[in-house]
């Protein structure tokens, strides 16, 4: 038994060492995406197809890792020339270009690819006034609400500012249609800086300012207050504080919340009566304002695809990248993720069953706020994450919750 | 036998019955997790047993159509496979001449020692260094890297158990084989080792549970299909993205079941190693 | 045959484990010291000579010392809780019951389930709104809302323990079980003619037994515990509010996630310090009471 089990294991050993993937006449790329919000890993698979068929020369193999392993997987791989073309999030092409990490293809980019894209999907790709990449994911975070609970609890229109949410989530509490209607995603990860930046675009505030944390007051600090006093009013579902995207849907779809703060791809996934107990009921509006202060609020969750230093074959990665990110592709699969072409916005291909999606989107993408562009964003974050939970759980008041992030931000 | 009362008999059975409650709820639980349509598992109240049996996951997970979810799965169980059949073998080579060689002259005892002793490293300690020299030699997302680290994992392992095994045959039986001329190598090859193949066998049962479970080292130097072993994919899976709580589920299934089988069928084999260690401290 | 000569045999027969375990342990251990020097970046810098600072830093830093309690309280509790259920255990499994054979054989189903799955498992388990735990709880009445487990500070650490306790504790109880079965029967034969009591003859008679044996699984689960990565890196990556973040995960985040390898390194030395003064002090026990065993 042991003899033949160590046989068979020896076999594989050498049949898997001999059929090691090794280089065939075309050449071979490798490309990691995440799995979560936006595109699902079907429609990248699909879009890659597509790319494959168009170009039978190039392999473009595909690794999805989480969002949150994203950022280290990139970093790790440079050392072993792992990936040619990565995904990557907004807030890291500071680090990225300080480190090294990925190509600055200012240079590759044409004059209508400039023309076309929206000026604000360019900021994601943008350090220092040169390009690391193109912009894929052009999304933010919207308000969603269950048209339904609304309509039972008597409400005409979805909130406006914040504290009409807070107002619209107290009637339907009150009026016992859910106990805590509103969910976010407040786990300690990089989704609550998501949601927390919504919250400081809506009162104006600032990360940094000449250089040095000013999140510790004004804005920021009245940000934090919001979702604090939400949580501890029992208006919030508590355990938004240990949600991620994929979570609040879940709830959002099982219709145990009336409102949730989410990106463009819930929007069609709640939609689809497959899955979701909520077809055909799911409302979207930017994320509210601060009366006085701001109309909508959003954060710039976009990310793009960028060539990293250790590529072996950029000219090839380049290629794949301007397939994924042209038009034509975005459009079809325009359901998850929006385009960030602006004339796709105005396209009936684009634009059909999600209207009200779209109308948001026109808002919501005109009031991207940037999280703030350091080379030691992960540490602020890091900081800034545990601010945010200290002061949910109580642990500390949100203003020595924020001074002492902004002490150990490593600004 | 003692005699008991009957109030005693009847407390081991119920806690008998407890105990095997507490182990098997867990394990069940994720085989129902797996065979449960989504559904059913974010019904409330919960459904613990699924209205309609359904095993498609399994089939998602084992599927082979190129650039899938499934293909990405298997690749994963490959390489795990690969990753652990190469250290144990290695760790197996290397074992039997060292722990042959400390259980004979216990004056090298010492290096075997330090060896061991290497258990307490944390793993963040070396990682650093590792990654770089990994790097260097062009071995990072490369099966034979992370066998090769693993390797370090497993051996101290293995020969202290191997040396355990050989203080059980006794030298004399060795001598005389000599005495008749044999060599060393002839010795080894036909006297001591079949004596000691049980150890054997159990030494590569351990490392092949300790080289299956990694998960640290395999997160940092491994990225993508061709080198990605069954651990990361299942916690990329469960990294908080895939709402389909039962593909989570399928998957932890798929990964347990090899390690979990060995464990059945080679209990024996495997509470002899763990103690052999142990009594003789 | 010389002396020496069969010391120069087995130092030969040594010498391919010792390579590998110099070349892929020793050097990179020689060199996580030299980083530790450094403001070496992960990728990048090579870093120059900075002396003692970055120790200075880690160990003052509020963050290492909240870590290394929460690692301490982790690594305590949840050794003690196997070791307790391990004995116990075993000494139920050396019971005559029905079906004993069967239980004996599924010991073994939570020691041989992966790490990463098992952690998979419980926070599926813990999920504060479709979890088994709150499901099962709420219907047998014994809890009236579904609670965030892994969300509260005050319980995410006592889930994480469970979790790894239920995967650690069968293993203990089956090196106990072993021990158990070496007891000889007249030894417990006659301490029961003498008139000992069941606790009298488990402290007496049984637990010199034992005593070996635990204490080899208790200095190697705990410096496991020490060193736990994989069970939290899973189920919490260290929140809520870093209330689960022990040393490993701290030592990850300042060398991968922030790159900065040259801190990332000292702080890990100090855990191995840590780790091997924990070892040293146990080996003491432990030859201490096969001194006594024997």
């Amino acid at each position: 038994m042991l003899k033949s089990i160590s046989r068979t294991l020896l076999g594989a050993a050498f049949v898997g060492g001999a059929f090691m993937p090794h280089a065939f006449a075309e050449t071979s790329i490798n490309a990691l995406f995440m799995a979560q919000a936006a595109y699902s890993e079907a429609d990248v698979r699909a879009m890659t197809e597509a790319f494959s068929k168009a170009n039978p020369d190039i392999k473009v193999n595909l690794e999805f890792v989480p969002y949150e392993g994203l950022h280290d997987k990139t970093v790790l791989a440079q050392g072993s020339g792992g990936y040619d073309v990565v995904l990557f999030d907004v807030i890291w092409p500071a680090e990225y270009a300080s480190n090294n990490v990925l190509v600055d293809v200012s240079a590759r980019i044409t004059e209508e690819m400039k023309k076309g894209v929206l000026p604000g999907a360019w900021t994601t790709v943008t350090y220092d006034g040169k390009s690391y990449g193109m912009p894929w994911i052009l999304d933010t975070k919207y308000l969603f609400y269950n048209k339904e609970i609304l309509e039972k609890a008597g409400i005409k229109s979805p909130p406006k500012t914040w504290d009409e949410l807070a107002e619209q989530a107290k009637i339907i509490k009150d009026k016992g249609l859910l106990a805590t209607p509103i969910s976010w995603s407040w786990s300690q990860a990089e989704a609550a800086i998501c949601d927390y930046t919504t919250l400081v675009s809506a009162y104006g505030g600032d990360f940094i300012k000449d250089g040095k944390p000013a999140f510790q007051s004004g804005g920021g600090l009245d940000a934090l207050n919001y979702m604090v006093t939400s949580y501890s009013s029992g208006l919030t579902n508590p355990n938004s504080k240990e949600f991620l995207e994929e979570d609040v849907r879940k709830v959002f779809q099982n219709g145990e919340a009336a409102f949730a703060l989410n990106w463009t791809y819930m929007y069609n996934m709640a939609n689809d009566p497959k899955d979701s107990k909520v077809a055909g009921k799911v409302g979207v509006v930017p994320a509210p304002g601060v009366a006085g202060k701001s109309e909508v609020s959003a954060v710039n969750g976009s990310m793009g695809l960028g060539i990293t230093t250790a590529s072996k074959h950029p000219e090839e990665a380049w290629k794949f990248i301007t397939f994924m990110t042209s038009q034509q592709t975005q459009n079809q699969y325009a359901k998850l993720s929006l385009p960030i072409w602006a004339s796709s916005y105005d396209d009936p291909e684009v634009t059909k069953g999600q209207e009200e999606l779209i109308a948001a989107a026109k808002l919501g993408l005109a009031a991207m706020y940037p999280r703030p562009t350091t080379p030691k964003y992960q540490e602020l974050s890091t900081a800034l994450q545990q601010a945010i939970q200290e002061s949910l759980l109580g642990q500390a008041k949100p203003e020595d919750a924020l001074k002492s992030a902004a002490e150990n931000s490593g600004l | 036998m003692e005699r008991r009362s009957l109030a005693f008999t009847i407390f081991i059975h119920a806690a008998a019955l407890l105990l095997a409650v507490v182990i098997l709820a867990p394990v069940l639980w994720l085989f129902v997790m797996s065979i449960s349509p989504t559904a059913d598992l974010s019904a409330k109240p919960l459904r613990w047993w699924p209205a309609e049996v359904d095993f498609s996951r399994y089939a998602l997970l084992l599927s082979s159509v190129e650039n899938s979810a499934g293909a990405a799965f298997t690749a994963s169980l490959w390489n795990s496979l690969k990753i652990a059949g190469m250290a144990t073998i290695a760790a197996i080579a290397l074992a039997i001449p060292a722990g042959w060689a400390v259980s004979r002259t216990p004056q090298v005892g010492w290096s075997l020692s330090m060896v061991i002793a290497t258990y307490m490293l944390p793993p963040v300690a070396l990682a650093v260094p590792l990654y770089m020299g990994l790097a260097y030699f062009g071995m990072l997302n490369n099966i034979f890297g992370l066998a090769l680290v693993y390797l370090t994992i497993l051996a101290p392992f293995t020969t202290w158990l191997m040396k355990s095994g050989f203080d059980a045959i006794p030298r004399e039986i060795e001598a005389s084989a000599m005495i008749d001329g044999a060599s060393l190598f002839q010795t080894l090859r036909i006297i001591t080792l079949p004596l000691a193949a049980p150890v054997v066998a159990t030494s590569a049962l351990f490392a092949l549970l300790l080289a299956w479970d990694e998960f640290f080292y395999a997160l940092l130097f491994t990225s993508d299909l061709r080198a990605k072993t069954l651990t990361v994919a299942i916690a990329d899976l469960a990294g908080g993205r895939v709402s389909d709580y039962g593909l989570i589920a399928t998957a932890g299934v798929l990964a347990a079941l090899p390690p979990v089988l060995i464990g059945l069928v080679m209990q024996r084999a495997l509470i002899s190693g763990l103690t052999s260690g142990g009594v003789k401290g | 045959m010389s002396g020496s000569w069969m010391t120069t045999r087995a130092w030969l027969l040594m010498l391919p484990l010792l390579a590998v375990m110099i070349s892929v342990i020793g050097w990179p251990l020689v060199d996580t010291v030299r980083l530790s020097f450094t403001d070496a970046r992960l990728v990048g810098t090579e870093g120059s000579f900075v002396g003692l600072d970055n120790y200075a830093r880690m160990l003052s830093g509020a963050n290492f010392q909240r870590t290394l309690v929460t690692t301490t309280w982790f690594a305590v509790i949840s050794v003690a809780a196997e070791m307790v259920l391990g004995v116990l255990a075993a000494l139920l499994l050396n019971q005559q019951f029905y079906g004993r054979t069967v239980l004996r054989a599924l010991m073994i189903l939570p020691w041989a389930l992966p790490t990463v799955v098992n952690a998979t498992l419980w926070r599926l388990i813990y999920n504060p709104e479709y979890g088994a735990l709150n499901a099962a709880l709420t219907q047998a009445g014994l809890l009236d809302a579904y609670r965030s487990w892994l969300g509260e500070p005050n319980t995410a650490l006592a889930a994480l323990i469970v979790a790894d306790c239920w995967k650690n504790f069968p293993l203990v109880a089956l090196i106990a079980l072993a021990a158990l079965q070496a007891v000889p029967r007249d030894i417990t034969a006659a301490s029961m003619v003498d008139g000992a009591g069941p606790i009298a003859r488990f402290r007496f008679v049984i637990l010199p037994y034992l005593v070996g044996p635990l204490l080899v699984a208790l200095v190697l689960r705990t410096i496991e515990a020490f060193k736990v990565f994989d069970i939290i890196w899973v189920m919490t990556r260290g929140g809520p509010a870093n209330s689960t973040r022990t040393l490993s995960i701290l030592v990850y985040q300042e060398a991968f996630s922030f790159q900065r390898a040259g801190s990332g390194a000292s702080l890990a030395l100090i855990v191995t310090l840590l780790v091997t003064v924990l070892a040293v002090a146990y080996a003491a026990l432990v030859r201490k009471a096969a001194g006594s065993a024997s």
